[in-house]
């Protein structure tokens, strides 16, 4: 590990005054990434200004029926909290669908926004990766890219924002604070992250020298029912290889009236689904409209031999998630069948007896009945 | 023992430092008793704990955060202490699987994990055990996790899949899993035995 100098912070201004004037400073949340990720080489800081003891504030109800989460909040506090519990249950069922005991313990709430790929080319420094080393190309479009991105990546980088939480947030049209030396400001979590673009170094749009405050929740009633479904290799403790946050709402005659989606491990972004929400409001709430749905916003999909079963999955995720949503037994229909061959891929991997590696889901079996996916 | 570490008797500071290395000197507390350090700002909690405090109950094996090995309870919380830095765990209360024992009697998650066998090669065994008493204390708190049914009820109904969910951030190479889930149960009968006992008390 490259040595850096340390500092304490005790509170917020003279954390941003220390960032804005040190260039290559980093804050430190829980550090469950960044410390990770230093031991590798890959992140490199002069200087560490650790803000885990600044009161950053809790969870606080706002006066508009929404809460402000204070960016040092833990992952397993804010899981826990009731009011999320009760009013965001997506955001629980993701944070506890993330890492383990312990990691949830530590991380933060502003950290957990700033955690960075985990693509493998980004994280060994003997390997080509434009979001580590800009110009050095991109090893996982012609080489490891099963868990990489489809939606929103570019020939420079395919890397996948890897974290739960933010999907969540993303469904829930979250609020990111931050505090520069300029003062508050604020970004809707769709403008926070950002695509590669022609700079996949950058994640979010987060201003140089700035620290994240707190994130908003706005009052969102539609979001009492929502949930998050996540699909990876082990049953636990693992990454997603595709996920979905969603809430949803129908009325009297089966149609859909307000519904969020965000979809997971798909996109350099917590990919918020518009065009399958544009599509569904007013529609039956039908596994067949659900599908309709996910296809219409997969069909911009860009995939490799190894991540294009990413499409069928993330498509029965969804059906999946808003069937539960809309309280719809769909046992034995699936909508998304016509999508299953979708994966030609020769490199998928495959268990010690040749067969199909399953995926460990909390897909319902009528929702995941093909090779890619799996019940539990 | 590290009872017998006070901060006189710790190990010098960290002289062998190169120059332009830098280092902060800080004060761990660890199970109850203060060290004084002068540690290179890269050092893990990990590291301080097994090379500078000799306290090597807490094991490494992966020094990434994936295993578990290393799991201490930072604050009553259970942590991976190969990624806190030693720098920032100062002025937190750190217990490590030295710290649970009432001197003779063992922490009765400790027990469990004797009376049923609930190891192998023991590698895994002390981040077993420091995960398991922070784990109890999070589902006495009604914290929920991904395979509780109704989040919005505080109530967990430690069940043998609930235990396997929660503690699955800590890997036995050995398999010993199901010698470690009846520990665990037996464990958190204790811990509940315990609670009414402190209740009525």
């Amino acid at each position: 590990m490259k040595t850096f100098e340390y500092e304490r912070a005790t509170d917020v201004a003279s954390a941003v005054a220390t960032l804005d004037r040190t260039p290559n400073a980093k804050p430190l949340g829980g550090g469950t990434n960044l410390v990770d990720l230093m031991k590798l080489g890959v992140e490199r800081p002069d200087l560490l200004v650790d803000v885990s003891r600044v009161d950053f504030g809790g969870v606080d109800e706002l006066p508009d029926g929404g809460l402000r989460i204070g960016a040092g909040v833990r992952n397993s506090d804010l899981a826990a909290h009731p009011l999320v519990r009760t009013r965001y249950p997506a955001l629980t069922r993701a944070l506890v669908s993330a890492a383990s005991g312990q990691l949830r313990n530590q991380a933060t709430t502003g950290g957990n926004l700033l955690q960075r790929t985990r693509c493998t080319y980004f994280m060994d420094t003997t390997k080509p990766c434009n979001k580590r080393e800009p110009g050095t190309g991109c090893g996982a479009v012609a080489g490891l890219s099963r868990e990489l991105g489809i939606l929103g990546v570019n020939d420079l980088c395919i890397a996948t924002h890897p974290g739960d939480m933010a999907v969540a947030l993303a469904a829930l049209d979250a609020i990111v604070v931050f505090e520069t030396v300029d003062g508050e400001q604020r970004l809707p979590i769709d403008e926070f992250f950002r695509e590669p673009g022609d700079d996949p170094t950058r994640d979010t749009n987060l201003p140089s020298g700035a620290l994240i405050t707190a994130v908003e929740l706005p009052s969102l009633p539609v979001a009492t029912n929502s949930t998050y479904r996540k699909a990876r290799d082990r049953r636990s403790y693992a990454f997603a290889l595709g996920s979905v946050a969603a809430a949803l709402s129908v009325d009297e005659a089966g149609l859909v009236t307000d519904v969020r989606i965000a979809l997971g491990a798909a996109s350099p972004v917590p990919w918020r689904a518009r065009k399958a929400e544009e599509a569904l409001v007013g529609s039956p709430a039908t596994p067949a409209s659900f599908a309709a749905a996910a296809q219409l916003e997969l069909a911009a999909a860009t995939t490799t031999e190894q991540n294009a079963f990413k499409v069928p999955l993330l498509t029965r995720l969804v059906v999946g998630v808003l069937s539960e949503l809309a309280g719809l037994d769909h046992e034995g229909d699936d909508p998304a069948d016509p999508a299953e061959d979708a994966d030609p891929s020769p490199f998928r991997p495959t268990g010690a007896d040749g067969s199909p590696r399953r995926v460990a889901a909390d897909v319902d079996p009528g929702a995941a009945t093909g090779p890619e996916g799996s019940a539990s | 023992m590290v009872s017998q570490v006070s901060a006189e008797t710790s190990p010098p500071s960290a002289g062998a430092n190169p120059p332009g290395v830098p280092t902060t000197t800080i004060t761990l507390d660890v199970n109850g008793s203060p060290h004084r350090l002068e540690v290179d700002n890269r050092t893990s909690l990990l590291d301080a704990l097994r090379e500078r405090l000799d306290l090597t109950g807490s094991k490494k094996g992966c020094d990434h955060g994936q295993c578990g090995a290393c799991t201490v309870l930072v604050d009553g919380r259970r942590t991976n202490s190969c990624l806190v830095l030693a720098v920032s765990a100062e002025g937190s209360d750190v217990t490590t699987v030295e710290g649970l024992a009432d001197g003779d009697v063992l922490h009765p998650v400790q027990q469990a994990f004797l009376d049923r066998d609930a190891y192998q090669c023991g590698y895994c065994t002390p981040g077993q055990i420091c995960s398991t008493v922070g784990m109890l204390e999070e589902a006495r708190a009604g914290m929920p996790s991904h395979v509780t049914t109704d989040i919005t009820n505080g109530e967990i109904d430690l069940d043998d899949e609930e235990v396997r969910e929660r503690l699955s951030g800590n890997l036995c190479r050995c398999g010993a899993y199901v010698n470690i889930v009846p520990a665990v149960h037996d464990a958190a009968c204790a811990h509940d035995a315990d609670a009414t006992e402190g209740a009525t008390r």
